[in-house]
């Protein structure tokens, strides 16, 4: 039997990372992967479900919200529901909250720009299976490319969000202090990713499948891939 | 209004001369046709005989550039982009394009489909698009209207390439009071291709379906190639129809589409619909394959009703293409579109009769032989008249003097914070510059640096083109351009390839423009000669003009070039404390086109900066074997602002490793400091190795100069200037910003 994990990177009109997502388990972790197209019914034999960045249908409408009505996001909601592994990175978090199976929205960045830059994001809480491998309060070198990932959700969200330990990213300095400075699109709380109660589906803006090797920048992407493949291992 | 009965307007040499051509070109067109045209064939001659698409007035020219190398699978001009071949069994495919005019008009949509535009002609050959660059130019950033284009022109680029999904790697921008009201924006795009996935554009058999892919064909941008072709003017905002409206979401399903049929080797041909639309792609593609085709436009999809055949014809919608299928392959192709959304639509056939035969409503509505249209074939080629501009023939003996200053830091500062100097760090952090996870983190090279897939080794990629420097010596400024582009990729540790260039002009029929034409060409023969970098294609825009104000010349260069490993990418920040610090090349005092001296006389000089092609060759092959040696611990050159701006930015590191200067001269030390004089970088080398490079540099005959060392957080210049390197930076860093917003 074949032992490695196998991911699926879905394929939406103008998914335009999803090659970036596809090649960290396929060629880094050396794990499987496949694409999935979105206008597929079936996702066969998958332990993760990777909904990648990009523009999806244009960003037409409202980020995510065209998306969410792609045929094989019923596939994905019942894998996700069944305790299946789901991670949005930036417009798979934004389809995700469009889809409901993560709190919150994902509005335009403050500055109404699209912004591309590294930022520094601290790890709240590594009781995840995306973060077990990251110490707590540790400071994560991790690019952000999006143009509307300020993320808004109402009191009562953000105060269940906080006492069920969701939310997994902030924003921060590099010293892992949580400024207004280090905030680079206006989310609340500094928000960058945030986990389900189940804490099986993950929504990030940044993208750490793009820090995953040190001539890109930073390697510490891999921290949260690792994390997710070494979740499979101890099972 | 329904059943609308279509009625032409009346062919006459004054409707030829309303749609831009002239007596002599109507009377041409009545010689090849034995008749009168109908109004839609007097559209077709119009657009296919503009500047735009038949470079009549530059072809000459152009041809005397070198366009050959062993290493081009293609002729220069031949196909949609240029294609080198860089082992591996993979070719880079690359071309920089202009959208000048409709971004003047219309900057959003003029500046995202120049990008969209570009990509086509790199994914038409089979190749994916792995990163695009820029070249900007506006006027002074003091004034609203220049912060307007900027801002506009700015988020026009970024939305269309974000979402297509390419990474934004590099390029330039300048200020300058001659791009007032004519703004240049300069795309390039650079894809990989198999050398076995290679598309072409030259249709190979007759009796074959035509199909026409991507989206539908709609009213915008209609004689956008004819606009392109004339100044600038008042009326020009009534031209704003003439622009196209760009959709990045379905350039991407058409850049996987058509990548899916030519992988599924399903065609025979392909081009992009560009500039004239159908007309342009089907008589181009027909003229280069020897063949005629017959085209029925009742089965083009449409997006409005009631389009008359001369708009369908002359449309410039965007995400189009035109394809030639392989015989018993039009199903499969159908579906491949289908599947991603789009149109793949049979409208006609290749024939043998040489002729492009378009239908409507069941007449035939034009009938011209397809090789009358095209370049190289029966469109017009003038040879224009050249004048010696009265600045060249009778220029200032010397210099304005002014005083010394007695503040260096005053002077740093302000060079520093102009436009052209500053971090443009607020634009280029719009663009994505990481998707497809291949770029080289881009804050330490001086260039934009990509991992070929598929490959160990990686493309350095830059553009360049210093226009007062042309201006002021249009050959000179020519070779300077070429020079830099080639100084640039040789610092990163790469070799020059070859070259595309966007040539930039006033208008051709101005003999004294023509003139800097013809001279900048020359000077980038020469230099393109003596460094190995063939022209393997480009685009000339003329008419960058209005009211009688020419542009500066600004024939801006896209260099290519290749980094054989990892090893041999040389940072442009220092990188230990104690290293020490060369100047290759001389000091000098000429002060020539500098942005220093601009600013202390509020005028350019007299000629443009010292430069020996000599030199530059040396210099280059110096860092090269430098950097074999392993010696260099990095590298940046010498250009605007002078020898204090490189150090200093070679400072801006996250280290916050500074220097320590002390040299000795007999000269005025601010000139040294801001001097623009060419064939210069700055190295950083280990201390142990000061014996060897030494004499190394001495070995290839570089003359070279020790000015200091790095040193921690400080910033010292031969005891004058003793300040904290985060004085310099943060005015560095905000001042583009700062200027903008206010």
């Amino acid at each position: 039997m074949d032992s490695k994990i196998n991911f699926a990177v879905i394929v939406f009109p103008a998914s335009n990372c999803d090659f970036d997502a596809f090649r960290v388990p396929a060629e880094l972790l050396k794990q499987n992967a496949k694409y999935v197209w979105h206008k597929d019914t079936v996702l066969g034999d998958v332990d993760v479900v990777i909904l990648p960045g990009g523009f999806s249908y244009g960003d037409y409408l409202r980020t995510g919200a065209i998306a969410r009505f792609s045929p094989i996001m019923n596939e994905v909601i019942n894998f996700a529901n069944g305790g299946g592994l789901v991670i949005g990175f930036c417009n798979g978090f934004q389809i995700l909250t469009e889809c409901g199976l993560l709190p919150g929205v994902l509005m335009k960045n403050k500055s109404l720009k699209f912004i591309c830059d590294y930022v520094n994001l601290k790890v709240v809480t590594n009781n995840s299976p995306f973060t077990s491998n990251c110490n707590k309060g540790e400071v994560l070198k991790i690019p952000i490319a999006h143009g509307d990932g300020n993320y808004f959700a109402d009191e009562n969200t953000l105060q269940s969000l906080i006492e069920n330990d969701q939310i997994l990213f902030q924003y921060s300095d590099e010293n892992g202090n949580i400024t207004d400075q280090a905030n680079p699109n206006g989310s609340l709380l500094n928000i960058a990713g945030v986990v389900n109660k189940k804490r099986n589906i993950l929504g990030m803006m940044p993208h750490p499948e793009r820090a995953v090797r040190k001539i890109l920048g930073s390697d510490d992407g891999l921290k949260i891939f690792n994390s997710i493949v070494e979740s499979f291992v101890y099972q | 209004m329904t059943n609308l009965e279509y009625k032409e307007p009346i062919v006459s040499e004054n409707l030829a001369i309303s749609l831009g051509l002239t007596s002599e070109e109507y009377k041409r067109i009545l010689d090849i046709l034995k008749r009168v045209p109908t109004y839609t064939e007097l559209g077709v001659f119009s657009v296919m005989w503009s500047e735009h698409c038949s470079y009549k007035n530059s072809i000459l020219e152009i041809k005397k550039l070198p366009r050959s190398s062993e290493k081009m699978l293609v002729e220069a001009g031949e196909e949609n982009a240029g294609l080198i071949d860089i082992g591996n069994n993979l070719a880079v495919a690359f071309k920089i394009e202009s959208h000048n005019h409709p971004s003047a008009v219309e900057p959003y949509q003029g500046a995202a489909t120049a990008v969209g535009g570009i990509l086509r002609d790199i994914f038409t050959m089979g190749a994916r698009p792995i990163a695009v660059l820029n070249s900007l130019r506006f006027g002074n950033l003091k004034n609203n209207k220049t912060k307007n284009y900027l801002k506009n022109i700015v988020k026009g680029i970024g939305d269309y390439g974000n979402c297509f999904g390419v990474p934004n790697i590099g390029g330039e921008i300048y200020f300058h009071e001659c791009y007032e009201d004519n703004p240049l924006v300069n795309a390039m795009a650079v894809g990989i291709v198999d050398h076995n996935k290679i598309a072409k554009s030259s249709i190979k058999g007759v009796g074959r379906s035509v199909m026409i892919v991507g989206s539908s064909t709609g009213k915008d941008g209609i004689q956008g190639a004819s606009f392109a072709s004339e100044d600038l003017s008042e009326k020009s905002e009534s031209k704003r129809p003439s622009v196209q409206v760009g959709d990045p979401f379905i350039e991407k399903l058409l850049l996987e589409a058509t990548l899916e049929v030519i992988n599924e080797d399903l065609i025979d041909s392909i081009q992009d619909m560009g500039a004239a639309g159908i007309t342009c792609s089907t008589s181009e593609m027909s003229a280069k394959g020897n063949v005629g085709m017959e085209i029925d436009l009742d089965l083009v999809p449409q997006r409005e009703m009631f389009m008359t055949p001369f708009e369908i014809m002359l449309s410039e919608s965007q995400e189009r293409m035109l394809l030639v299928a392989k015989p018993g392959c039009e199903e499969r192709i159908e579906k491949i579109f289908n599947k991603w959304d789009l149109h793949g639509v049979i409208i006609g056939k290749t024939t043998d009769t040489k002729n492009l035969v378009v239908k409507y409503k069941r007449n035939i509505i034009v009938n011209i032989p397809a090789d009358c249209l095209a370049l190289g074939g029966g469109a017009p080629v003038y040879e224009r008249e050249v004048k010696i501009p009265e600045y060249i023939k009778n220029p200032k003996r010397e210099l304005f003097d002014f005083i010394k200053p007695d503040n260096y830091v005053n002077e740093i500062l302000n060079i520093l914070s102009s436009p052209n100097i500053s971090s443009k760090k607020w634009i280029y952090r719009q663009y994505d510059s990481m998707v497809r996870t291949s770029t080289v983190e881009l804050e330490n090279i001086d260039c934009g640096i990509v991992e070929i897939p598929g490959s160990t080794k990686f493309l350095a990629l830059t553009t360049d083109c210093n226009s007062t420097y042309i201006y002021l010596n249009p050959k000179v400024g020519g070779m300077i351009a070429i020079a830099e582009a080639a100084r640039n990729i040789v610092c990163s540790g790469g070799t020059p390839l070859g070259i595309t260039n966007c040539l930039n002009f006033g208008n051709p029929y101005n003999p004294e423009v023509y003139w800097q034409f013809t001279e900048a060409l020359k000077g980038i023969s020469e230099a393109c000669l003596a460094f190995n970098t063939p022209v393997t294609g480009g685009n000339v825009s003329f008419y960058n003009q209005s009211q009688n104000n020419a542009i500066y010349p600004t024939p801006v260069i896209g260099m290519v070039g290749i980094i054989n490993s990892k090893d041999e990418i040389i940072p442009n920040k220092f990188q230990n404390k104690n290293d020490l610090i060369y100047l290759l090349g001389n000091f000098s005092t000429d002060l020539n086109g500098s942005v220093y001296y601009k600013l202390k006389t509020y005028s350019e000089g007299i000629n443009a900066p010292e430069f020996n092609l000599t030199d530059e060759v040396l210099l280059h092959t110096a860092i090269s074997e430098l950097n074999k040696s392993k010696i260099i611990t990095s590298t940046h050159d010498i250009s605007e602002g002078g020898l204090i701006v490189t150090l200093l930015e070679m400072s801006f590191n996250k280290q916050n490793l500074g220097f320590k200067i002390d040299f000795k001269t007999e000269d005025r030390l601010d000139k040294v400091l801001f001097s623009e004089s060419q064939s210069r970088v700055v190295v950083s080398i280990k201390q142990s190795n000061k014996i060897q490079f030494e004499d190394l540099c001495k070995k290839l005959n570089q003359p070279c100069h020790i000015l200091g060392s790095v040193e921690k957080d400080s910033i010292d210049l031969n005891g004058e200037v003793i300040e904290n390197i985060n004085l310099f930076r943060s005015v560095y860093d905000k001042s583009f910003e700062n200027k903008l917003n206010n």
